[in-house]
């Protein structure tokens, strides 16, 4: 597609650029999002789906956000609210009370649950369970379902997308981007937000800015079809998942694998093995699924800054370029990520929460040698 | 300083190592053993057959289509050997053969994949799962099954060749008596010619081309047998009867309500080359029309990756079993050492002959036409890229949005429709909607088919259950250091603690 200038290019086409470019779009902006390949291709649309980040600054939008997303996008994104997490282990069970009062002190309720309630809530759950949390509040949607949910709102109001657009350069003048450089021509811009999971540092370096990340792969296993419960969102024993509406459990968790990328992102985004261990996780959660078929295993790619926190911020310098990597927890923070991006670009910070801490100069002293020191170096191919 | 909950030592060595590892027994497979055998090598053969009767109710890996008889839980192994010569030879040469052993995944080291302690295999009885190592693996994998959808294709007695072939030829578990073959070239004539030599009815071979494209020759085969052809009729629906399938119904140009009566309607209008196992592993795949469609990129019989090499129908359907046990020994001492020799059979433009079928199938197709059963996906909710069902009535937004607005955002992307309508999402892994999805897409975007890229395969490439895949001995590795997520100190600390001492902190980069 060709594209021409725009007030606001968005580069990277993941959940949290199109979000970002949706909101821009419902305040009257004329935005061009631009993508490397398909939109919600790389983590975006490989993830859990949760949509519980009591961590976050962005907490409280995200769970003021999620409900309304269906009617807002015009699409459906699945989104189903609540979450039920429970232990196997005496270690896991405080660590979800933990979390529930967490999720109390916030303001959010928060039911604790006997190992019956529990399998009230998950009939295919363990009886050996020792019991656990049942949130009111956060849920989980089809990461796939929605980024195209996203990407046709954002069409609907007049943003425009180009895919299999990357952006090979960025054009500064007088301490302000003007422009990009693509394959299909130089696109012109008045602002530029950079939320291009792990090419978002790649891209930022052509303006002399450092964002420092290493980068994962993580896995997750599907299985077919198994009745529906009342509650999707499921936790527990080192894994975190959701059942879909069709019924299918998508679970992850374990081990990443720190790997080299280059620009263009990756080439490939295997499984391993570990799709056994995951197997095993999940039949010792819900024994009752045990019997379920596996059908695919998948993985993704995601960005981690040093802190694993994100880094959302207006620049100084070029003092129109807006960043946002979410530190591989982006898919649902991205409504509330997409709003605060938009009053990033149009205020210069953000109206309904406090980002300073987000900011990109905490890593300003950071090392050269930073991935070294936290050992985040991919594997020592064995000896041959 | 390592970081403790990456994957690093953690995923187990291979339960077992074979020098020769050969997956498939079937013509290719055999051959490469027996060969492997002889010069010398240590090696293991396994095949998936004899298949468990509840993968094959799931059409799986081939379309059986609910014509197998009881026959097929017996299982005998000693019939699929009687089936199979090349295998006693085998054994007596001192291949380690086993039967009714599953591959479901290739893994080797690679750019995003470096944490494989040696290139393996997951393999899997009806009991459990283990992985295999090799030093040299052959996948001699066969063919699948292309199955492309005419109203009431998703009742029992619609099968594919390949499905067909094995229930009669392999298990003796047939359950059909007259059949009608769709498809009168090269594997429609073989298939008609091998179901009369097995002493069943073969009322007609129907061709919804004009001509057929076999040769005179290969047509006055089925003149001798008086197994009449029907050009240009193209089939419109199936009469059901308790059993499924009981007549099949058809149109001409002239004609409608044609009608012909059989228990079995076999698809033989092509066969793919069971690519899944190299694709899933990433090794590379190209389109190649005259090897049956995406097949395996090959410099001799070696594929893209190291030490996996390809023969036999997998490697671009060799066209004769002779063919396919010359190319499992060719692929062997390749893989052994010895330069490569020949190349793979050039066969006919299968994908223009499938794309032609399949226009005539769709001509004035029903929307509510299943084509993915499945997930119960139609071809009017692929044309529209409609949500399933469950998601309720689309919205005025959605209902503007088709097939032809998401072609006219970029090129048509198989794994992005998939995602979308969930074509191909289910239980049999898109085996039975693959090549028909991805011919929707071509014929919507006015494109050859072998402009749509493959969509992708995943591991595990058959369906098993959990407790059968799950890894009931993993390494202490993988249990002490399992974590839910990246286990970044302080990545979950509340906002208002960062910065204070409630924050908990290591030190990283030196600044603490």
């Amino acid at each position: 597609m060709a594209a021409s200038g725009a007030a606001v290019v968005v580069v990277g086409g993941g959940v949290t650029g199109l979000s970002a470019a949706w909101w821009l779009a419902t305040s009257g902006i004329d935005v061009l999002v631009l993508d490397k390949g398909v939109v919600g291709w790389e983590a975006s649309g490989r993830n859990g789906g949760g949509a519980s980040h009591y961590h976050s600054p962005l907490f409280h939008e995200e769970q003021r956000l999620w409900p309304q997303m269906d009617a807002l996008l015009g699409y459906p994104t699945e989104y189903q609210r609540e979450r039920v997490i429970f232990a196997l282990t005496q270690s896991d069970l405080a660590a979800y009370r933990g979390m529930a009062a967490e999720g109390r002190r916030l303001g959010y309720a928060v039911s604790d649950l006997d190992p019956q309630q529990v399998r009230e809530l998950v009939p295919m759950a363990s009886e050996a369970n020792l019991g656990g949390v049942h949130l009111h509040y956060g849920g989980h949607a089809n990461p796939q379902r929605t980024v195209q949910a996203y990407a046709w709102a954002l069409q609907d109001l007049g943003g425009r997308i180009a895919q299999h657009t990357p952006v090979i350069d960025i054009v500064e003048e007088g301490g302000q981007v003007t422009a990009v450089e693509t394959p299909a021509g130089r696109i012109g811009c008045e602002a530029l937000v950079i939320a291009a999971g792990p090419g978002t540092a790649f891209l930022l370096a052509k303006v002399g800015v450092r964002l420092p990340l290493g980068f994962g792969r993580a896995e997750m296993i599907v299985t077919e079809p198994a009745p529906l419960m009342r509650i999707g969102g499921v936790d527990g024993n080192g894994l975190y998942g959701r059942q879909t509406l069709r019924g299918n459990l998508a679970f992850g968790g374990g081990p990443h694998e720190w790997i080299e990328l280059a620009a263009g992102g990756p080439a490939a985004r295997p499984s391993s093995p570990l799709t056994r261990n995951l197997a095993r996780r999940v039949a010792e959660l819900m024994p009752g699924a045990a019997q379920l078929r596996l059908i695919r295993s998948w993985a993704g790619v995601i960005e981690n800054t040093p802190d694993g926190r994100p880094v959302l911020d207006r620049l100084a310098d070029p003092a129109n370029l807006v960043v946002a990597t979410m530190s591989s927890v982006g898919f649902g923070l991205s409504p509330a990520t997409g709003h605060a991006v938009r009053d990033l670009v149009v205020e210069g910070r953000c109206g309904f929460a406090d980002l300073d801490k987000l900011k990109l100069s905490r890593f300003e002293n950071i090392r050269d040698d930073w991935l070294e020191q936290r050992g985040w170096l991919p594997p020592v191919l064995p000896a041959q | 300083m390592p970081d403790p909950s990456a994957i690093d030592g953690k995923l187990a060595a291979p339960a077992e190592h074979a020098e020769v590892l050969v997956i498939g027994a079937g013509p290719a497979g055999a051959a490469a053993a027996i060969e492997a055998a002889r010069l010398g090598a240590s090696v293991v053969l396994i095949d998936e057959n004899p298949v468990d009767p509840q993968l094959i109710g799931l059409d799986t890996p081939l379309l059986y289509g609910g014509r197998m008889t009881g026959a097929v839980q017996r299982r005998g192994i000693e019939s699929l050997v009687a089936a199979n010569p090349a295998l006693e030879e085998a054994a007596e040469l001192g291949v380690d053969v086993r039967l009714g052993v599953i591959a479901w995944g290739l893994y080797v080291n690679g750019p995003a994949l470096r944490s494989l302690p040696a290139p393996m295999v997951g393999l899997a009885d009806e009991g459990r799962s283990w992985m295999c190592g090799f030093d040299r693996l052959i996948l001699a994998t066969g063919a699948r099954d292309i199955a492309l959808a005419f109203p009431g294709w998703d009742q029992p007695g619609v099968v594919g060749a390949a499905g067909l072939h094995a229930l009669v030829h392999r298990y003796d578990a047939f359950a059909g008596r007259r059949i009608v073959v769709l498809g009168s070239g090269d594997l429609g004539i073989d298939t008609a010619l091998m179901a009369h030599g097995r002493g069943l009815e073969v009322a007609a071979v129907i061709e919804a081309l004009p001509q057929s494209p076999a040769s005179p020759e290969r047509l006055a085969e089925l003149a001798a047998v008086e197994i009449p052809i029907l050009t240009g009729a193209i089939p419109r629906g199936v009469v059901s009867g308790r059993d499924g399938v009981a007549g099949l119904l058809m149109a001409n140009a002239t004609r409608v309500g044609l009608g012909i009566q059989c228990d079995t309607v076999c698809l033989a209008l092509g066969l793919a080359p069971a690519v899944e196992l190299l694709n899933a592993a990433g090794g590379r795949i190209v389109p190649d029309t005259h090897r049956g469609g995406h097949a395996p990129a090959l410099d001799g019989w070696a594929t893209s990756l190291p030490s996996v090499f390809a023969a036999g129908d997998c490697a671009g359907l060799a066209g004769s079993e002779a063919e396919a046990a010359e190319q499992g020994r060719r692929a062997v001492r390749q893989a052994l050492g010895a330069a490569a020799e020949g190349a793979p059979r050039r066969g006919p433009d299968a994908w223009a002959y499938q794309s032609a079928w399949f226009d005539a199938l769709t001509r004035d197709a029903d929307p509510s036409l299943i084509v993915c059963q499945c997930e119960a996906v139609t071809r009017g909710d692929l044309l529209e890229v409609r949500a399933p069902r469950y998601l309720g009535e689309p919205t005025p937004a959605a209902k503007a949005r088709d097939l032809g607005s998401l072609i006219a955002d970029g090129p048509p992307n198989q794994d992005q429709v998939k995602r979308l309508t969930r074509a191909g999402m289910g239980p049999c892994q898109g085996r039975r909607c693959r090549e028909q999805v991805a011919l929707t897409l071509a014929q919507a975007a006015a494109i050859p088919v072998a402009e749509v890229p493959l969509a992708l395969h995943r591991p595990p490439v058959r369906p098993l259950p959990l407790k059968v895949m799950a890894d009931w001995e993993e390494t202490p590795a993988m249990t002490d250091g399992w974590e839910i997520w990246f286990a970044i100190p302080g990545q979950w600390s509340a906002y208002e603690d960062i910065g204070t001492e409630r924050e908990f902190v290591t030190p990283f980069g030196g600044e603490g």
